[in-house]
């Protein structure tokens, strides 16, 4: 038994066949997971090393670096208030003040009931409707505090399922081919795979199709090569 | 399109409900450019964009035909679209993305046949979930529509694209930062040289990495001839550009204007652009393209939106965003908020950046929270002297990227056109717009 889902583990694969080198997959695949889980799980990260062929450690350095993977558990709607220049000069922080008493947490905390994290972000590129705010990566723009509550009370209520997919989910549509232009050129597969065979098509099933079947096998050893990094704590996303 | 008779290049569609679906796109002449291209050489199709003098939108400017005609020849050639669009107050791939996918997947078709590209990258900001969702769409429409992928509308040309999502972090629009993020890497921007990834790109080959707005120019360009480009704006500054405004303006948006022919006054108070300030207040200051770019006063909006004469001025057209400042906005906070952004982003290689963003960015809440000492003001200056030494645009660069010696254009501009008002701040012990 695998963590992630099986189709989930079938589709990462074709996702690695995408590239020249497969540890190029690695944050598709952490997206992937997130998906699964709403963050990256240990064991996520165990299964993901296996399929990008790397070590579990290289793939936690990695996604550490990044915002939008999380190490940790998040709420189940990420909102994440915009205070960068443009929605500043529109009342952001007062936005933010709102949303902390409204939720009654600080950003960058988790309600006690596990539904909402709060996070204080960065320009979201939606700056002509500032102040705005994305609710696990969906846009919401020029709030007042009346619009905040209405929408908090919605997601409460379960009313936003169609335009907010669950925390983790970044893409809903999958890629539908795999690569073709090399097809019948017969030099496609780019080194040699020691990793269980590929499912030959799809898994996916119902409307989200997978890739599907291209000629290139998952090449291992591609990352190594990787720069030594220095041993940095991160400071993203500290106040 | 205001004020010009030149025609929208990149935003002819955006006015349809369905401007992102494939029926619309072949409707309104999509994929033509990519098939008269097809009927051209490769070369022919440089000299086109060579011709229409293409400029980068992607922030440095740099013509488009030069960077792909530096390309070191190796069997293994690699295009990279820059669609991380991180820039505080940019939002104008993100239209481009959301809107018309098919226009920049037929402009990077266009590009890759031009350079030869063995595959394509195109690399969106992982925080436009709708901008992946609609170019994955449309990119599975193209593969099927056969303007994608093997033997191109039937043609003898073969590339692939890959849709690859970025994970929240500014640094990745670096071009070098992208291309790590894109093997799988954290976002760390390579040491230069060499400067171009032209010489050495993605797994170590030769790779052309491209804005995606420059991208999406490209359909129009080849349709039409790169002389008709050349032929709208002036000087370096040819055809038209998108400009995002937003800030104190009564109707901030993307607007498609001439380039060299409009100025930042018609931008911020034409009726059919930004049509002026909030509430009729006055205009404080203004910045002409990106958080960092030095700011400029009001008796400069007569300035056009021409990268030469911005330049010369000291400052930059940058990634095209202009962010409006009236009497009401605090002109430290601004720059503290400018400077936050930076802290959070710097990726923490170099030690100017990484230290010298947090130092500055603790001082500025202070002297905003009226806990500040007269000679801070200047102690600041000596510190972003340290980043960008002689605080000149372009900065002198004293890092691994431009990233760092960006820091002090806000600094700079607030405490050199506003000293009075942030000493207001030290004198009376709190802000004065509080
Ligand atoms: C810190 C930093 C952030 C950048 N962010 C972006 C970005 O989000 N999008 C972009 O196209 N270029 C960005 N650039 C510029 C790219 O490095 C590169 O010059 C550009 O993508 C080239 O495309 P163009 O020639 O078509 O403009 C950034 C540069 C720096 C130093
Ligand atoms: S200047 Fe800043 S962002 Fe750029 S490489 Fe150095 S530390 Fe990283
Ligand atoms: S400044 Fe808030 S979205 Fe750009």
């Amino acid at each position: 038994m695998t963590h992630l889902s099986e189709e989930m583990i079938a589709y990462a694969r074709q996702l690695v066949s995408l590239y020249p080198e497969p540890r190029s997959a690695l944050i598709p695949i952490c997206h992937l997971a997130q998906e699964q889980d709403g963050w990256l799980r240990p064991e996520a990260i165990e299964e993901i090393a296996a399929v990008v062929g790397v070590s579990p450690a290289e793939v936690f350095g990695t996604a550490s670096f990044y915002d939008l993977l999380h190490t940790e558990p998040a709420g189940r709607y990420v909102v994440s208030i915009c205070t960068n220049i443009a929605c500043m000069l529109a009342g952001a922080y007062d936005l933010l003040d709102h949303a902390e008493k409204n939720l009654g947490i600080k950003a960058g905390g988790t309600t006690p009931d596990g539904l909402f994290t709060l996070e204080d972000a960065e320009c979201i590129a939606g700056c002509d409707n500032a102040p705005c705010l994305q609710v696990n990566g969906r846009y919401f723009g020029k709030l007042t505090r009346a619009e905040f509550d209405k929408l908090v009370e919605d997601l409460r209520a379960g009313e936003l399922a169609e335009q907010v997919p669950p925390h983790g989910t970044l893409c809903r549509v999958r890629r539908s081919v795999g690569l073709t232009a090399r097809d019948g050129g017969g030099d496609a597969r780019l080194g040699t795979s020691d990793e269980p065979e590929r499912p030959s098509s799809t898994s996916g099933g119902g409307t989200a199709g997978g890739v599907a079947g291209s000629e290139r096998g998952g090449a291992t050893g591609g990352g190594t090569a990787g720069t030594s990094q220095p041993a940095r704590r991160r400071r993203r996303g500290k106040k | 399109m205001a004020l010009t008779g030149a025609p929208r290049i990149v935003t002819s569609r955006i006015g349809y409900e369905d401007s992102y679906t494939l029926e619309r796109f072949l409707a309104t002449g999509g994929y033509d450019g990519l098939r008269k291209a097809l009927s051209m050489s490769p070369e022919e199709v440089s000299a086109e964009v060579n011709t229409a003098s293409l400029l980068g939108r992607g922030g440095a400017g740099f013509p488009a035909g030069r960077k792909w005609s530096m390309l070191r020849a190796a069997p293994t050639t690699y295009l990279v679209v820059n669609g991380d669009e991180s820039e505080p107050a940019t939002f104008k791939d993100h239209l481009l993305l959301e809107r018309d996918p098919h226009q920049l997947i037929e402009g990077v078709m266009i590009a890759a046949y031009a350079i030869g590209a063995a595959q394509v990258f195109i690399f969106i900001r992982g925080e436009m979930a709708l901008g992946i969702e609609r170019v994955t769409q449309a990119l599975n429409e193209a593969y099927e529509y056969g303007a994608v992928g093997r033997n191109v509308l039937g043609s003898s040309f073969s590339v692939d694209v890959v849709v690859h999502p970025g994970a929240g972090a500014y640094i990745c629009g670096e071009e070098t930062a992208l291309l790590e993020s894109l093997e799988g890497k954290r976002g760390f921007p390579r040491i230069k040289p060499p400067y171009f990834p032209a010489a050495i790109g993605l797994y170590g080959e030769p790779t052309v990495v491209n804005n995606v707005e420059t991208m999406s120019n490209l359909p129009w360009i080849v349709l039409n001839g790169g002389a008709a480009f050349a032929a709208l704006g002036s000087g370096s500054s040819t055809g038209t550009r998108l400009f995002a405004l937003s800030g104190r303006v009564n109707n901030p948006g993307v607007f498609e204007l001439e380039m060299a022919k409009t100025t930042f006054k018609d931008l911020i108070f034409d009726k059919s652009l930004g049509n002026g300030i909030i509430d009729g207040k006055a205009l404080k200051a203004f910045i002409p393209g990106g958080v960092s770019a030095p700011w400029f006063s009001p008796d400069q909006v007569d300035m056009h939106l021409d990268q030469d004469e911005v330049g010369k001025a000291g400052s930059m057209l940058g990634s095209g965003s202009v962010v409006v400042m009236d009497e009401t906005t605090c002109a430290l906070r601004a720059a503290w908020r400018i400077t936050k952004f930076f802290w959070r982003e710097s990726c923490g290689q170099c030690t100017p950046c990484r230290e010298g963003s947090g130092w500055l960015e603790k001082t500025l809440w202070r002297i905003e929270n009226g806990e500040g000492r007269e000679e801070e003001l200047d102690m600041l200056m000596d510190v972003c002297d340290n980043l960008a030494p002689g605080l000149t645009w372009p900065p002198q660069q004293t890092t691994i990227c431009v990233l760092g010696p960006s820091i002090p254009s806000s600094i700079a501009s607030a405490i050199r056109m506003f000293r009075d008002e942030l000493l207001v701040h030290v004198k009376e012990g709190r802000c004065p717009f509080a």
